[in-house]
Protein backbone atom coordinates (compact mmCIF):
# COMPACT_ATOMS: atom_id res chain seq x y z
CA UNK A 1 0.00 0.00 0.00
CA UNK A 2 1.47 3.21 -0.95
CA UNK A 3 1.06 5.75 2.20
CA UNK A 4 -0.61 8.90 1.69
CA UNK A 5 2.41 11.57 2.23
CA UNK A 6 3.83 9.87 -0.75
CA UNK A 7 0.84 11.32 -2.89
CA UNK A 8 0.88 14.56 -1.11
CA UNK A 9 5.26 14.24 -1.33
CA UNK A 10 4.29 13.91 -5.30
CA UNK A 11 2.00 16.63 -5.49
CA UNK A 12 3.85 19.36 -3.78
CA UNK A 13 6.82 18.24 -5.98
CA UNK A 14 5.00 18.87 -9.41
CA UNK A 15 3.32 22.16 -7.74
CA UNK A 16 6.93 23.63 -7.14
CA UNK A 17 8.19 22.82 -10.52
CA UNK A 18 4.32 24.69 -12.25
CA UNK A 19 5.20 27.41 -10.04
CA UNK A 20 9.68 27.15 -11.12
CA UNK A 21 8.46 27.61 -14.49
CA UNK A 22 5.42 30.20 -14.08
CA UNK A 23 7.70 32.28 -12.39
CA UNK A 24 11.38 32.03 -14.56
CA UNK A 25 9.76 30.99 -18.32
CA UNK A 26 9.31 34.04 -20.39
CA UNK A 27 7.00 32.87 -22.95
CA UNK A 28 2.98 33.06 -22.12
CA UNK A 29 2.53 30.18 -23.80
CA UNK A 30 4.63 27.94 -21.28
CA UNK A 31 3.49 29.88 -18.58
CA UNK A 32 0.24 28.68 -19.29
CA UNK A 33 1.15 25.28 -19.64
CA UNK A 34 3.17 25.20 -16.03
CA UNK A 35 -0.60 26.67 -14.97
CA UNK A 36 -1.69 23.60 -15.85
CA UNK A 37 0.84 21.56 -14.31
CA UNK A 38 -0.19 23.09 -11.29
CA UNK A 39 -3.80 22.73 -11.42
CA UNK A 40 -3.11 18.82 -11.86
CA UNK A 41 -0.93 18.69 -8.60
CA UNK A 42 -3.91 20.05 -6.93
CA UNK A 43 -6.23 17.66 -8.34
CA UNK A 44 -3.64 14.43 -7.10
CA UNK A 45 -4.25 16.06 -3.98
CA UNK A 46 -8.26 16.23 -3.83
CA UNK A 47 -8.19 12.25 -5.19
CA UNK A 48 -5.82 11.47 -2.52
CA UNK A 49 -7.68 12.77 0.20
CA UNK A 50 -10.62 11.39 -1.50
CA UNK A 51 -9.63 7.62 -1.36
CA UNK A 52 -8.10 8.12 1.80
CA UNK A 53 -11.23 9.42 3.94
CA UNK A 54 -13.47 6.93 1.51
CA UNK A 55 -15.56 10.07 0.36
CA UNK A 56 -16.34 10.81 -3.04
CA UNK A 57 -16.82 14.42 -3.06
CA UNK A 58 -12.81 14.98 -3.41
CA UNK A 59 -13.63 13.02 -6.95
CA UNK A 60 -16.34 15.02 -8.28
CA UNK A 61 -14.31 18.47 -7.41
CA UNK A 62 -11.36 17.29 -9.20
CA UNK A 63 -13.70 16.83 -12.20
CA UNK A 64 -15.27 20.25 -11.76
CA UNK A 65 -11.53 21.49 -11.44
CA UNK A 66 -10.58 19.61 -15.00
CA UNK A 67 -13.80 21.53 -16.38
CA UNK A 68 -12.54 25.17 -15.17
CA UNK A 69 -9.37 24.23 -16.31
CA UNK A 70 -10.79 23.65 -19.93
CA UNK A 71 -12.84 26.73 -19.63
CA UNK A 72 -9.47 29.01 -18.25
CA UNK A 73 -7.03 27.16 -21.01
CA UNK A 74 -9.58 28.21 -23.89
CA UNK A 75 -10.38 31.72 -22.80
CA UNK A 76 -6.29 32.54 -22.19
CA UNK A 77 -5.57 30.70 -25.63
CA UNK A 78 -8.19 33.79 -26.97
CA UNK A 79 -6.27 36.43 -25.40
CA UNK A 80 -3.19 34.81 -26.33
CA UNK A 81 -4.43 34.77 -30.35
CA UNK A 82 -6.02 38.30 -29.59
CA UNK A 83 -2.75 39.99 -28.75
CA UNK A 84 -0.86 38.37 -30.88
CA UNK A 85 -2.40 40.50 -33.62
CA UNK A 86 -2.06 43.55 -31.30
CA UNK A 87 1.67 43.18 -30.27
CA UNK A 88 2.96 40.40 -32.55
CA UNK A 89 5.22 39.12 -29.11
CA UNK A 90 4.70 36.49 -26.54
CA UNK A 91 7.51 37.90 -24.45
CA UNK A 92 5.76 38.26 -20.51
CA UNK A 93 8.02 41.39 -20.07
CA UNK A 94 6.36 42.98 -23.15
CA UNK A 95 3.11 42.94 -22.49
CA UNK A 96 2.01 45.44 -20.41
CA UNK A 97 -0.69 47.21 -21.96
CA UNK A 98 -2.67 46.85 -18.50
CA UNK A 99 0.74 49.12 -16.83
CA UNK A 100 1.45 46.15 -14.36
CA UNK B 1 4.40 -4.26 -5.89
CA UNK B 2 1.81 -0.88 -5.93
CA UNK B 3 4.58 1.30 -4.45
CA UNK B 4 7.11 0.48 -7.48
CA UNK B 5 4.32 1.47 -9.69
CA UNK B 6 3.70 4.49 -7.89
CA UNK B 7 7.52 5.40 -7.62
CA UNK B 8 8.18 4.46 -11.61
CA UNK B 9 4.79 7.12 -12.52
CA UNK B 10 5.99 9.53 -10.07
CA UNK B 11 9.58 9.45 -11.54
CA UNK B 12 8.30 9.61 -15.21
CA UNK B 13 5.85 12.39 -14.11
CA UNK B 14 8.45 14.28 -12.30
CA UNK B 15 10.77 14.26 -14.70
CA UNK B 16 8.65 15.09 -17.92
CA UNK B 17 7.34 18.24 -15.20
CA UNK B 18 11.20 19.42 -15.50
CA UNK B 19 11.04 18.91 -18.91
CA UNK B 20 8.02 21.24 -19.22
CA UNK B 21 9.83 24.12 -17.69
CA UNK B 22 13.67 23.20 -19.03
CA UNK B 23 12.70 23.13 -22.90
CA UNK B 24 13.64 25.40 -25.01
CA UNK B 25 11.34 24.68 -27.97
CA UNK B 26 7.64 24.86 -26.73
CA UNK B 27 6.54 22.16 -28.94
CA UNK B 28 8.71 19.77 -26.74
CA UNK B 29 7.22 21.51 -23.79
CA UNK B 30 4.07 20.15 -24.77
CA UNK B 31 4.81 16.79 -25.33
CA UNK B 32 6.87 16.74 -22.00
CA UNK B 33 3.82 17.95 -20.66
CA UNK B 34 1.27 15.08 -22.01
CA UNK B 35 3.66 12.37 -20.87
CA UNK B 36 3.31 13.94 -17.48
CA UNK B 37 -0.51 14.50 -17.63
CA UNK B 38 -0.81 10.30 -18.77
CA UNK B 39 1.13 9.65 -15.55
CA UNK B 40 -1.17 11.43 -13.53
CA UNK B 41 -3.83 9.22 -14.99
CA UNK B 42 -2.18 6.43 -14.43
CA UNK B 43 -1.76 7.63 -10.49
CA UNK B 44 -4.93 8.03 -10.09
CA UNK B 45 -5.89 4.26 -11.64
CA UNK B 46 -3.90 3.46 -8.65
CA UNK B 47 -5.98 6.02 -6.14
CA UNK B 48 -8.99 3.67 -7.11
CA UNK B 49 -10.55 6.34 -9.44
CA UNK B 50 -10.58 4.97 -12.62
CA UNK B 51 -13.84 7.50 -14.06
CA UNK B 52 -11.06 10.44 -13.31
CA UNK B 53 -8.30 8.77 -15.21
CA UNK B 54 -10.19 8.72 -18.44
CA UNK B 55 -11.67 11.98 -17.45
CA UNK B 56 -7.92 13.40 -17.21
CA UNK B 57 -6.86 11.99 -20.24
CA UNK B 58 -9.99 12.86 -22.67
CA UNK B 59 -9.44 16.30 -21.71
CA UNK B 60 -5.96 17.03 -20.81
CA UNK B 61 -4.44 14.83 -23.40
CA UNK B 62 -7.23 15.20 -25.80
CA UNK B 63 -8.73 18.00 -25.89
CA UNK B 64 -6.39 20.66 -23.83
CA UNK B 65 -2.95 19.63 -25.49
CA UNK B 66 -4.58 19.96 -28.96
CA UNK B 67 -5.90 23.00 -28.32
CA UNK B 68 -2.37 24.17 -27.48
CA UNK B 69 -0.33 22.74 -30.05
CA UNK B 70 -2.98 24.04 -32.66
CA UNK B 71 -2.32 27.68 -31.24
CA UNK B 72 1.83 26.94 -31.61
CA UNK B 73 0.79 25.92 -35.50
CA UNK B 74 -1.10 29.40 -35.35
CA UNK B 75 1.41 31.58 -33.67
CA UNK B 76 5.32 32.36 -35.29
CA UNK B 77 6.73 30.56 -32.34
CA UNK B 78 10.18 30.54 -33.81
CA UNK B 79 11.30 34.01 -31.90
CA UNK B 80 10.00 32.79 -28.35
CA UNK B 81 12.66 30.12 -28.99
CA UNK B 82 15.30 32.88 -28.62
CA UNK B 83 14.42 33.71 -25.36
CA UNK B 84 17.26 34.10 -22.45
CA UNK B 85 16.28 31.58 -20.03
CA UNK B 86 16.84 33.24 -17.26
CA UNK B 87 15.75 36.95 -16.21
CA UNK B 88 17.04 39.60 -14.31
CA UNK B 89 15.07 38.78 -11.19
CA UNK B 90 15.79 34.69 -12.45
CA UNK B 91 17.55 33.64 -9.11
CA UNK B 92 14.85 35.42 -6.52
CA UNK B 93 11.95 33.19 -8.77
CA UNK B 94 13.84 30.32 -8.36
CA UNK B 95 15.15 30.55 -4.68
CA UNK B 96 11.46 31.19 -3.32
CA UNK B 97 9.68 28.34 -4.51
CA UNK B 98 12.70 25.64 -3.47
CA UNK B 99 12.04 27.71 -0.42
CA UNK B 100 8.21 27.05 -0.16
CA UNK B 101 8.90 23.50 -1.64
CA UNK B 102 11.00 22.63 1.39
CA UNK B 103 8.33 23.80 3.45
CA UNK B 104 5.82 21.96 2.08
CA UNK B 105 7.34 18.59 2.54
CA UNK B 106 8.58 19.53 5.82
CA UNK B 107 4.90 19.95 6.68
CA UNK B 108 3.18 16.48 4.95
CA UNK B 109 6.27 14.15 6.31
CA UNK B 110 6.31 15.64 9.95
CA UNK B 111 2.21 15.60 10.56
CA UNK B 112 1.51 12.93 12.14
CA UNK B 113 -2.46 13.13 11.16
CA UNK B 114 -0.62 12.16 7.08
CA UNK B 115 1.40 9.75 8.02
CA UNK B 116 -0.69 7.68 10.49
CA UNK B 117 -3.99 7.84 7.41
CA UNK B 118 -4.96 4.41 5.97
CA UNK B 119 -7.25 4.10 3.63
CA UNK B 120 -10.81 2.81 5.19
CA UNK B 121 -11.21 -1.15 4.66
CA UNK B 122 -14.04 -0.76 2.47
CA UNK B 123 -13.39 2.40 0.26
CA UNK B 124 -16.46 3.03 -1.97
CA UNK B 125 -16.27 1.77 -5.46
CA UNK B 126 -15.63 4.79 -7.46
CA UNK B 127 -18.12 3.85 -10.27
CA UNK B 128 -19.38 6.30 -12.70
CA UNK B 129 -22.84 5.11 -11.32
CA UNK B 130 -21.63 6.39 -7.80
CA UNK B 131 -20.30 9.61 -9.24
CA UNK B 132 -23.15 10.27 -11.18
CA UNK B 133 -26.06 9.41 -8.23
CA UNK B 134 -23.88 12.09 -5.75
CA UNK B 135 -22.95 14.73 -8.88
CA UNK B 136 -26.31 14.86 -9.50
CA UNK B 137 -28.20 15.25 -6.08
CA UNK B 138 -25.89 16.93 -3.39
CA UNK B 139 -23.30 18.46 -5.84
CA UNK B 140 -26.77 19.45 -8.35
CA UNK B 141 -25.85 23.56 -7.74
CA UNK B 142 -22.07 23.38 -8.43
CA UNK B 143 -22.69 20.94 -11.47
CA UNK B 144 -25.18 24.38 -13.02
CA UNK B 145 -22.90 26.36 -12.00
CA UNK B 146 -19.89 24.82 -13.62
CA UNK B 147 -22.74 24.46 -17.17
CA UNK B 148 -22.71 28.25 -16.81
CA UNK B 149 -19.13 28.99 -16.75
CA UNK B 150 -18.54 26.63 -19.77
CA UNK B 151 -21.30 28.39 -22.05
CA UNK B 152 -19.34 31.76 -20.93
CA UNK B 153 -15.81 30.53 -21.73
CA UNK B 154 -17.15 29.91 -25.21
CA UNK B 155 -18.95 32.78 -26.23
CA UNK B 156 -15.77 34.77 -24.46
CA UNK B 157 -13.35 32.63 -26.19
CA UNK B 158 -15.21 33.52 -29.69
CA UNK B 159 -15.54 36.69 -29.22
CA UNK B 160 -11.64 37.10 -28.20
CA UNK B 161 -10.32 35.85 -31.10
CA UNK B 162 -12.77 37.78 -33.55
CA UNK B 163 -11.27 38.89 -36.46
CA UNK B 164 -11.80 42.49 -36.49
CA UNK B 165 -9.88 44.85 -33.78
CA UNK B 166 -9.76 43.43 -30.09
Amino acid sequence: MVPLSWYISLSAILFIIGLCGALCRRNVLIVLMCLELMLSAVNINLVAFSYFLGNLGGQIFAIFVITITAAEVAVALAIVIALMRHKATLKIDELRIMKG
Amino acid sequence: MEQAFFLLFAIVAVVSAGWVVIAKNPIHSAVALMACFVQIAAIYVLLRSPFLAVVQVFVYVGAIMVLFVFVFMMLEIRQATLERFLPDRGWLSTLIPLLLGFILLGAIFSSPLISNMTPPVEPPSGSVRELGILMFTQYLLPFEVVSIVLLVALVGAIYLARKDDI
